[in-house]
């Protein structure tokens, strides 16, 4: 044989090989399997919070008062129990280790993809199933991080918002704050585009933690799509329905 | 009745050894019957080549009934060629028609080396096999048929998963170079049978751990259940999954009694 695969010790299901033991979370994580299991995990976790953010920023329609007191009400969680603010850190943090964890895994396995076909396909590849939101998960994911990063600096921050007549941006003015970023039709085109982007993410992303979590029934199968279908068009119309709200008039 | 097809343009992988540079040549052939499987027709063009003196084209084949997995190749992009469920060898040219341009590429994995021209060393699947796919019983007598009652749902379930044939094409179809379907149904074979219960949880842990080495991760595009010659349902890469997560924590019960 002309080549010589990685010579290896014996592995087998039966001769209980000497392995370096890690802490069982590493070791888990160790494997592409067990990646995948972190990517599901945390992609729920974040779905979870982008159907949150959606159906509370909807109390927009309400009015301005409604939303800002929903805001406050946020820093209230749990209060006077807890101090102020104190579970909306703790749950910030839970959302920022998801995504550092959802990236590292989706770059990790990235890289060991990359190596498992190190040539190319020298001619044209004729794909059968694989759809446009499954192939383009990291993009995909890109974008939604770039306008995460432009979200926070635009609504939180005010780096990026234009102030109103009092010349200082004022975070707990969130409804207007919201109106005077997406009378911006830049802005406006951008989170639609973003969301778009975010919503194909959801369509593979919903459907694929079934598989990677072992989560397959016939009783439930062939639900699982009509699930991701209707979980992404949720968040992305809800989303969507905010800036095209705002040029409307409907909302400001 | 049989037809004639004429014109047809092959372009074919060429690649002189596992270390020389490849690169598509062009043929042209005629006179095909329809009825010759596509690997005839690679014949028919080898025969020609050795009459002219020149090089034939390594491709590899044994069976050729779609039952030993030895037959590969890309042809036009698809893993296996055009027809579902189909490997190459029982592929016909009547897929195709006078004056079509046929592409023929190896698989490409990195776990997969070319070895000469379309033929590719696959012995990673060995190396997972070996790991866990088999079952420990006492031999001497054959036992009786039919002496462990295993119900029909579950025996159809294992069938469907013991038809794959390790051919390589749901590796060479995934975008990824993942090896999760081959993988999980040899694990889902022996899984659901009583005689593969007590292994189950060693089987998937050492199998998976052994995949790691070669391939690369499932993003599940399903690429590989519409390549497969079996049809194998990606049905299975969940099966092992699961199985995977279960056998985590009980082999490490079982691991920390054993220290
Ligand atoms: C920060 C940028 C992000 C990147 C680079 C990224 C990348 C990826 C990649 C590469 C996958 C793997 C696809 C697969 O294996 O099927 C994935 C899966 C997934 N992502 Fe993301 N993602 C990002 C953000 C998000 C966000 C914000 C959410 C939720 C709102 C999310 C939800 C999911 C879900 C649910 C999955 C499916 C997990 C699975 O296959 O089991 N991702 N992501
Ligand atoms: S040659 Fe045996 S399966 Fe094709």
């Amino acid at each position: 044989m002309a080549q010589v695969l990685n010579s290896r010790g014996p592995v087998t299901g039966t001769a209980t090989r000497a392995k370096k033991r890690r802490p069982f979370l590493l070791d888990l994580y160790s494997t592409a399997v067990g990646k995948k299991y972190v990517m599901a995990i945390t992609g729920i976790g974040m779905m979870g919070f982008v159907l949150f953010h959606m159906i509370g920023n909807l109390k927009m329609y309400q009015g301005a008062d409604d939303l800002n007191k929903y805001a406050e009400f946020l820093k209230k969680l749990l209060y006077p129990l807890a101090p102020k603010e104190a579970v909306l850190w703790i749950l910030r943090g839970g959302l920022i280790t998801m995504l550092v964890l959802h990236l590292h895994a989706a770059l990790t396995l990235t890289r060991l993809n990359r190596h498992a076909r190190p040539v190319k396909y020298q001619s044209a590849r004729d794909y059968q199933v694989a759809s446009f939101a499954s192939r383009s998960m990291r993009l995909s994911g890109l974008v939604v991080i770039a306008f995460l990063v432009w979200h926070l600096l635009d609504l939180t921050f005010g780096a990026v918002n234009t102030v109103g007549a009092d010349g200082e941006f004022v975070r707990a003015e969130v409804y207007d704050n919201v109106v005077r970023s997406f009378d911006r039709p830049v802005v406006a085109v951008f989170y639609i585009i973003a969301n778009v982007l975010l919503g194909i993410h959801l369509f593979h992303g919903s459907w694929s933690i079934f598989q990677s979590l072992g989560w397959n029934n016939p009783r439930f199968n062939k639900w699982r799509r009509a699930f991701a279908g209707g979980f992404a068009t949720v968040v992305v119309v809800g989303n969507i329905s905010f800036p095209v709200a705002v040029m409307a008039g409907i909302v400001g | 009745m049989s037809n004639h097809l004429n014109d047809i343009t092959l372009k074919i992988w060429r690649q002189a050894g596992p270390n020389e540079r490849g690169r598509f040549e062009t043929y042209l052939i005629d006179q095909i019957s329809d009825e010759a499987s596509f690997l005839e027709m690679l014949d028919i063009l080898n025969e020609r080549l050795i009459t002219e003196g020149r090089e034939p084209v390594t491709f590899d084949h044994d069976c050729r009934e779609g039952i030993c997995g030895t037959c590969s190749l890309m042809i036009n992009g698809q893993a296996h060629g055009p027809q579902k469920s189909t490997a190459t060898c029982q592929l016909h040219m009547r897929k195709f028609q006078s004056g079509d341009q046929i592409v023929i590429e190896p698989w490409r994995a990195s776990a997969f080396p070319i070895i000469k021209d379309l033929m590719v060393n696959r012995s990673a699947f060995d190396r997972i096999i070996e790991a866990g796919g088999f079952i420990t019983a006492p031999t001497g007598g054959a036992p009786d048929a039919n002496l462990i009652p295993i119900p029909k749902p579950v025996s159809d379930a294992a069938m469907d998963s013991a038809e794959c044939i390790g051919c390589g094409a749901c590796v060479a179809a995934c975008p990824n170079g993942a090896a999760n379907l081959f993988t999980a149904a040899k694990i889902s074979h022996l899984n659901l049978l009583p005689q593969g219960q007590a292994e189950r949880y060693s089987r998937v842990e050492a199998m998976v751990e052994t995949m790691d080495d070669y391939f690369g991760s499932c993003t599940n595009h399903g690429e590989c259940e519409a390549a497969c010659p079996k049809s194998i349902s990606i049905d299975v890469i969940a099966l092992m999954n699961k199985d995977y997560r279960k056998a985590k924590f009980k082999n490490r019960k079982t691991s920390a009694r054993a220290d």
